[in-house]
């Protein structure tokens, strides 16, 4: 059996093309596609986390790995080339294991509760996050609230870097936050931890759009969720073009109970890439009235 | 010029001055003109190499990283506040918060290996005159236990060094690498010379790149710091590598606990250093050096330095190195305690003013290294081997050692032999024979650590072993840096194992998952068997196994690859987890 490539983040158009097995079937994709692609072109589902289509690979969480004949280590597929002639497992013993393991590591120290995919993938793999002993280190951060538009619940944060590189080199480009500190003690920060609303932080939401986790979070909805009213299933999802400027971003609003609670944007959307603008993102109050807000500390 | 936004604070008088004083004239951007300012992306990368040297001298100056002084750095480099605070709070050696008593030197006691039993009664000692303690992982001075290192405020920086380095085998004809350690003056340019000091290069620039990278492979060096690459096929790489430059660096980041060797070299001969480097640059084509060396290692730096100062003048570096008609020139760099820098892409990206964090592989620094251009990064040890093959061929050299592992080797001796220090030994020297030379074993042995703590234990049924590559893995065990650190009957190896883990918990960069969590994981099972032991129960030994297989497997780097194999194999010998 052969897929033929049809991921459109890569050149498909590019002149060469590179064959790779995936769990036994040939695989062509363009030169340049990473592996991941080939599975996905093969119909694999991989697990992934800090990976996303529209910021750069850090390939810093390893959910994504797969074996590759000839190698001593595992792979990340996420961020790893396909070349010509590579044989990848991507279901053996040792990916299975690491998986879990990876998962188990994560649910054993971080609050995944509002991580659903997570969740579905240790289900799969069978992590068992409660088999660490009476009381393993945990993240343990207080839920930073500093402004009306969002709140920052680092119990939840996996470290997976979306957040830094949507603030910096991917989109925003305003390195308002950063990693600091080292190892476990490693933290999503400003300079000195100082207030976002102090930092050069300007409020285009680009890092609570592509969290994974729902550490990041627009107060909307943690509001909602304090009073058990977030109901994303009833969501309405209107796309619209924003009207602040003329550069076309377009708006997906999501309503609930006849009120917008939260705007994102499509990822492969190319002018946006997901990524929008304080206007765009939390400028529609001209719509509603402002709803009841939760205290900022 | 970049957006950034900086808070209040103001940089004082004196650290402005001292944060100009290594970033020099140069600014990301220039005022030329009320209207005209010279700026942007690419001089602002230029410079941003200069951020670690900065963030040392505003440490010096205030005693931490004030936001004041951080917030001038910031503006000098055009380096966004909260990228170069994660980088400053990445390192041991920066304060980021303002603890009291932060104005004082700090003195850094070791807590590793040999200097642990001693280490609570000099910590105390220190408290108890008032003085500032740091627990330090190990500082590389193994051999004269307690190490204590003391990081001064605008004074200068020091180790105990109250005797000169000398060897247990000074003298003996067999020494091909220590030879002049101890006899040569470290100062002194004419010294070395007249002990055979830069012949190896007149040879290598007579005999041209090719010669020498075919005797390099012919000679069938690998590298000395850990990984044990070929080097003459790393040197091929660079050399026929596209590049608008080529670098050298120096790895002389050396932080492996029980390793030391690095530290003599440099302190002791650090010309044979420097000439090298020179002979890599002229045979692969590089034009910039770099000497990243360990932040806790004061006299190695300034005699670094100063065999580059002297080289420099003697024409030997710079713009026609020894008429050579080729450019080359070594700019040193400190780190600032972080044992992951040691690894050479963390090792890239810290000199490049980021956090020391590795990167992931491929592509290789032969092609994308230091500042994304073509690399060759070596051990010093790695480079000490190029002189003896350079002046006397590869056949020469190849007359010690086995056929896989040719030459010699520096081991580093330390704990409970009579004689602990440095030591060359042809390869395929059985331990035994190395713990005899060393004065043998101090009581009874019980286990000896083998490559470090990435390494593994071994016991009395392994001292036929002989040391080369190919023995060692076939035991599932590794000579890593070169580390013999010998435990006898009375040391407590549960203890010794917990904190052989909360090191790696500590020094992991925490990057990937599995070496962030799997490393805090680890340590937490063996406090829970040093508290609640001796026994370990079979579902937490079964939870070990999976843990070292996961971190082995999908780590990035070697720290994760290798974090959980000493503690395996004390578990695997019963030195550790069993009911007696
Ligand atoms: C965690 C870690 C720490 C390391 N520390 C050092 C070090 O201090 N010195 C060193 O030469 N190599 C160290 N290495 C190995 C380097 O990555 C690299 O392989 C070596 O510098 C290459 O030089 P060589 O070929 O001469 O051995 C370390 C590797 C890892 C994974
Ligand atoms: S806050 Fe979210 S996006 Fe940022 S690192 Fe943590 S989990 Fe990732
Ligand atoms: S293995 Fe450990 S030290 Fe290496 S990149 Fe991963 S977290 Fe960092
Ligand atoms: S998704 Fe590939 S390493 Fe995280």
């Amino acid at each position: 059996m052969t897929a033929v490539y049809n991921n459109n983040t890569a050149d498909a158009s590019a002149e060469v093309a590179v064959t790779i097995s995936i769990d036994g079937a040939d695989v062509i994709v363009p030169e340049g596609a990473t592996v991941l692609d080939a599975c996905n072109a093969a119909g694999v589902d991989t697990p992934t986390l800090c990976y996303a289509e529209n910021l750069t690979a850090v390939n810093a969480c390893r959910l994504c790995v797969v074996e590759m004949d000839g190698s001593r280590t595992l792979i990340p597929s996420c961020s790893r080339p396909a070349e010509d002639g590579m044989v990848i497992k991507t279901d053996s013993e040792r990916v299975r294991h690491s998986r879990k393991m990876v998962l188990e590591f994560l649910g054993s120290g971080v609050d995944l509760s509002q991580a659903d995919e997570l969740g579905t993938w240790s289900e799969f793999y069978g992590a068992d996050a409660d088999r660490y002993g009476p009381a393993p280190a945990r993240i343990n951060e207080p839920v930073k609230i500093q402004d009306d538009l969002y709140i920052r619940d680092y119990d939840k944060c996996v470290l997976c870097y979306k957040c830094v590189e949507a603030c910096g080199d991917d989109a925003q480009h305003t390195f308002a936050i950063s990693v600091s500190g080292r190892g476990f003690d490693a933290r999503i920060s400003t300079e000195f931890d100082i207030t976002l609303p102090d930092s050069a932080c300007v409020y285009c939401g680009n890092c609570v759009a592509v969290c994974p986790t729902n550490a990041l979070q627009f107060k909307t909805e943690f509001d909602l969720r304090t009073v058990g009213e977030w109901r994303p299933e009833e969501h309405e999802v209107t796309t619209t073009v924003c009207s602040y400027c003329g550069v076309g971003c377009n708006l997906e609003m999501h309503v609930q109970d006849n009120t917008i609670v939260k705007v994102t944007s499509p990822n492969d959307h190319d002018v946006t890439s997901g990524h929008l603008c304080i206007k765009g993102r939390f400028g529609w109050q001209y719509v509603q009235p402002t709803i009841e807000r939760g205290p900022t500390t | 010029m970049a957006d950034l936004k900086f808070t209040d604070d103001q940089a004082s008088a004196e650290e402005s001055a001292a944060i100009d004083a290594v970033i020099g004239d140069e600014r990301a951007t220039v005022h030329e003109h009320p209207r005209v300012i010279r700026g942007g992306t690419k001089r602002r990368h230029r410079m941003r190499h200069l951020l670690l040297p900065a963030l040392h001298a505003l440490q010096t100056e205030s005693g931490w990283i004030s936001p004041g002084g951080l917030n001038y750095i910031c503006e000098q480099l055009q380096v966004p506040p909260a990228e170069a605070f994660g980088v400053a709070s990445f390192y041991e050696l920066f304060k980021v918060d303002q603890a009291p008593g932060h104005d004082e030197a700090v003195t850094h006691v070791c807590v590793d290996g040999p200097c642990r039993a001693g280490s609570a009664q000099v910590i105390a000692g220190i408290k108890a005159g008032g003085g500032h303690v740091h627990e330090s992982p190990c500082l590389g001075q193994c051999e004269r236990p307690t190490a204590v290192f003391v990081q001064g405020r605008r004074g200068p920086n020091v180790v105990k060094a109250d005797a000169p380095n000398v060897l247990a085998q000074h003298g003996e004809p067999a020494l091909r690498l220590l030879h002049r350690v101890g006899v040569v003056d470290p100062e002194s340019l004419d010294s070395y010379r007249s002990h055979g000091g830069y012949a190896a290069l007149d040879a290598a620039i007579a005999a041209g790149p090719d010669a020498v990278i075919a005797s390099l492979t012919e000679s069938g060096l690998s590298g000395r710091g850990g990984a044990a690459f070929p080097t003459g096929i790393k040197w091929r790489g660079v050399r026929d590598a596209d590049g608008d430059t080529k670098h050298i660096v120096a790895n002389c980041d050396e932080s492996e606990p029980g390793t030391f060797k690095d530290r003599i070299v440099m302190e002791s001969d650090p010309f044979a250093l420097v000439e090298a480097m020179t002979i890599a640059a002229v045979t692969t084509g590089a034009e910039n050096g770099w000497i990243y060396v360990r932040g806790e290692y004061p006299l190695a730096t300034a005699r670094v330095q100063n065999a580059i100062d002297l080289a420099r003048s003697a024409g030997l570096l710079g713009d026609d190195v020894a008429h050579s008609g080729q450019r080359f020139d070594i700019e040193v760099r400190r780190g600032a305690g972080a044992y992951i820098c040691g690894e050479e892409t963390a090792l890239f990206n810290s000199l490049e003013g980021f956090r020391g964090e590795p990167r992931n592989k491929p592509p290789y620094p032969t092609t994308h290294g230091l500042f994304n251009q073509p690399t060759a990064i070596n051990n010093p040890e790695t480079l000490l081997n190029v002189l003896p093959i350079v002046l006397e061929g590869a056949a020469s050299y190849r007359s010690v050692g086995t056929e896989s592992s040719p030459g010699t080797r520096l081991f580093c001796l330390s704990g409970d032999v009579g004689n602990p220090g440095l030591y060359e030994f042809a390869f395929g020297v059985t331990l035994g024979e190395v713990l005899e030379r060393a004065g043998g074993v101090e009581g009874e042995l019980q286990a000896v650590l083998l490559g470090g703590a990435a390494g593994t234990f071994v016991d009395s049924t392994s001292l036929d072993m002989a040391l080369t590559l190919e023995d060692t893995r076939a035991a599932g065990t590794t000579l890593g840096s070169g580390v013999v650190m010998v435990f006898n009957q009375n040391a407590d190896m549960t203890d010794t194992c917990t904190r052989i883990a909360e090191f790696f918990r500590n020094e992991s960069c925490g990057q990937c998952v599995p070496c962030r969590v799997g490393a805090v994981r680890q340590h937490e099972m063996l406090v829970e068997l040093r508290t609640g032991g001796p026994a370990m129960p079979d579902d937490r030994r079964q939870l070990h196994d999976d843990m070292a297989r996961a971190m082995a497997d999908s780590s990035i780097c070697g720290l994760g690859h290798t974090a959980c194999s000493a503690v395996a194999s004390a578990l695997t010998l019963g030195l550790i987890g069993t009911s007696q």
